[in-house]
């Protein structure tokens, strides 16, 4: 890479850091010669990679027979967000944006808590507490100033969690994430925010966003930027497990910039042949993250036939279950509506209720 | 009893909502040592330090969406935008996510926060020092905005604001800041979200808020002297509003006159018209009338008291609203 093309591009760097080659090979760069993986561990990621690309397929159809509003798939990401999810101890908290399907599946919510939200039965029908999950954000960038107070809150309660916070590199734009990062670093607060770079924000690609590699823009902040790359799940297990546990130290902040590619649209309603062009996605294709475990998977014997089988069977009863499922999910209440827009409620807003309710009630008696 | 300031009585309220709760917290540009622009939060931060009392960078997004992460914790912040015109960017995370986690997680995300608006012209200052923005937050669901006019109800205010579960724009209106009255800290406060008829009268009703309460009993006391009673009604509390002692007192006077610095259109004013006709329409003998600011920005300062309303605006209205 000559200088020139540096500067000149934000995309991956040099020191990008990688532990698994897109053909499979196990590497150790220097920094990293001594991490290890059990089998089990990279049994478990490739379970978690088939289901949660089979609850994004099921999703897909699903939205294209009309049962969901729309569905942002997350093809191509899951090793970003496996591999950072696994690395969270239970005690950490997430914020997510509305694409973190591998991250919420990693933190044990029923999948079809998201279909019902893209459904439109509900906001997210999840106890953020109860997971230590945050519920998904629409607005961009937004939740990594929630990440950074909730951080600031863990710190004062000398609870010694850590938080992380995921966003786009669109959302690097933003204000927001700017400020969070600023509030992170004086603060010294326990947040890792971990960018999903897959280089598009809907039809705009990264060249729009920044002009300096976005790991880069963390020194500014103060805190150390660290670029991964986005689809090999051990490089990005590593280097989330170690931000976490630098900030639970009281080290602070770090961001990660995870390079992946969104293999899909950017939602069911994006038609990306309009901005992009084939060759872009064959080549990311090659790299897909779930590919390469597979083949180190096999290639070491770690696993038989047996045991690819028996995921694809259990992906396939969940796709059914959740297709079931979703198909089951009831509409909202229409008075619904009223529920819980305060703590206390107003006076003026019991009685809209209240006439809606008689409005409603009018329908049942009176309509013959 | 001793008499203090509106800004005094303020402190006051914060300070014993610093004691009496380890959550609550008091954060925004230059709220610790210099103990805010206003001196509002003087000395707060030398007795409950830095860590309750936080001067934060200068980003109003940020001061109020890390208060969303803070409340998620378990927090009560209580943030100051220094200035009513730098609400704005920060208005995206209190419309968009203060207003909204708790119905969008159907109550299991509660926002128990205080954002603190010092209001309203008068002060002879620069742009954006000056504005009336409270109808944008009116307008949006999962808010609650209240706003004080004396120094007793700005101590229980404030405490009863940082005490509730929901979301409180709390705005203060910045010219009566050195306005002084005695505050008895024993007493049992009004509600947070009543209404108060503030001086009695029979001939015309007034309502109004914030700074244009001393207006309005200043005009009132005025009418006195040539024979018109007015009715005053501070209705402290925007959202939700609590109309019935304004119904009741149109349904007695027929007539009313509503007062507020925002611009005309589309302000409250017009909603409060707009109800009151629902509901008192046969007792009306005039149609509402408002009194407010300009469809125009504000002014630069030296023309600011022809964009406030005044004394002798209302009672212009006050004579309209009685011809009928
Ligand atoms: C504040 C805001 N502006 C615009 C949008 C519309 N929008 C939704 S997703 C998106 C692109 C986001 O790109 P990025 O942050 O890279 O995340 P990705 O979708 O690629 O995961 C835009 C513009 C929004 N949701 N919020």
């Amino acid at each position: 890479m000559t200088v020139d093309s540096m500067t000149a591009s934000p995309r991956q760097g040099t020191d990008c850091v990688q532990l698994l080659t897109p053909e499979g090979e196990r590497v150790r760069p220097p920094g990293y010669e001594n991490v290890e993986f059990s089998a089990d561990e990279l049994r478990n990621f490739y379970r978690d990679f088939v289901l949660i690309r089979r609850i994004d397929t099921e999703a897909t159809a699903l939205q294209r027979q009309g049962e969901l509003g729309i569905w942002a798939s997350l093809l191509g990401q899951e090793a970003a967000q496996v591999g950072s999810a696994r690395a969270l101890r239970p005690d950490d908290y997430v914020f997510p944006t509305y694409r973190e399907h591998g991250a919420a599946w990693c933190r044990g919510i029923d999948p079809i808590r998201l279909l019902g939200l893209y459904r439109g039965v509900d906001h997210g029908d999840w106890d953020p507490a109860e997971y230590n999950f945050g519920l998904y954000t629409i607005v961009i960038g937004a939740q990594c100033l929630h990440a950074a107070g909730y951080a600031m809150g863990m710190m004062r309660d000398g609870a010694d969690g850590a938080v992380l916070a995921y966003f786009g590199d669109g959302a690097s734009a933003q204000g927001d994430v700017n400020e969070s990062f600023i509030w992170a670093g004086v603060f010294n607060a326990p947040v890792v925010f971990f960018c999903q770079n897959n280089q598009w924000a809907i039809s705009v690609p990264l060249q729009r966003q920044t002009r300096t590699p976005l790991y880069k823009r963390a020194e500014g902040f103060g805190f150390p930027g660290i670029q991964v790359d986005g689809n090999d799940v051990l490089a990005v297990h590593e280097v989330t497990k170690r931000a976490l546990q630098n900030a639970r130290e009281g080290n602070g902040p770090a961001l990660i910039e995870a390079v992946t590619y969104r293999m899909g649209a950017h939602t069911t309603n994006d038609d990306p042949t309009r901005y992009r062009i084939a060759g872009e996605v064959e080549e990311w294709r090659l790299k897909d993250p779930i590919e390469r475990v597979r083949v180190y998977l096999a290639r070491n014997g770690l696993v038989d036939q047996a045991f690819f089988d028996s995921i694809e069977e259990e992906a396939n009863d969940l796709a059914a279950t959740l297709r079931k499922q979703c198909l089951a999910l009831p509409d909202p209440d229409p008075m619904r509506v009223f529920s819980e827009v305060y703590a206390e409620s107003s006076p003026l807003l019991d009685e809209e209720r209240e006439q809606f309710a008689r409005y409603l009630a009018s329908f049942e008696g009176g309509a013959q | 009893m001793t008499a203090v300031t509106m800004g005094k009585a303020i402190n006051m309220g914060l300070r014993r909502a610093l004691e009496d709760a380890a959550k609550v917290l008091v954060m925004g540009e230059d709220v610790g040592k210099l103990g805010g622009v206003f001196r509002v939060t003087d000395g707060l931060q030398k007795d409950f330090g830095e860590e309750r009392v936080i001067d934060t960078p200068l980003a109003e997004s940020g001061i109020i969406g890390t208060a969303v992460g803070l409340a998620m914790r378990g927090y009560r912040p209580v943030c100051e935008i220094q200035f009513d015109g730098f609400v704005f960017p920060g208005f995206d995370q209190i419309v968009s996510q203060v207003a909204k986690l708790r119905y969008r997680s159907q109550g299991r995300v509660p926002m128990p926060i205080v954002i603190r608006i010092p209001f309203g012209g008068g002060i002879g200052a620069v742009e954006h020092h000056s504005e009336s923005p409270e109808a944008y937050f009116v307008h949006t669901a999962g808010l609650k905005v209240v706003s004080c006019s004396n120094p007793a109800d700005a101590y229980w205010m404030i405490q009863q604001a940082i005490r509730s579960d929901d979301p409180i724009v709390f705005f203060e209106p910045k010219r009566r800041y050195h306005d002084k009255a005695e505050v008895d800290v024993e007493a049992s406060p009004a509600p947070l979200h009543d209404a108060r008829v503030i001086r009695p009268g029979q001939h015309c009703t007034v309502v109004c808020w914030g700074p244009m309460v001393r207006t309005s009993l200043d005009a009132a006391t005025a009418a006195a002297e040539e024979g018109t009673e007015l009715e005053v009604i501070d209705l402290r509390s925007l959202s939700p509003m609590d109309l019935a002692p304004v119904y009741d007192s149109v349904q007695r006077t027929g007539r009313l006159v509503v007062v507020n610095e925002s611009p005309r259109t589309a302000g409250l004013p017009g909603e409060i018209a707009t109800l009151v006709t629902e509901r008192c329409f046969y007792h009306l003998e005039a149609p509402v009338l408002r009194v407010t600011g300009f469809d125009a920005p504000y002014p630069p300062a030296r023309a600011e008291d022809s964009f406030l309303p005044d004394l002798d605006r209302v009672l212009d209205a006050v004579d309209r609203s009685l011809a009928y």
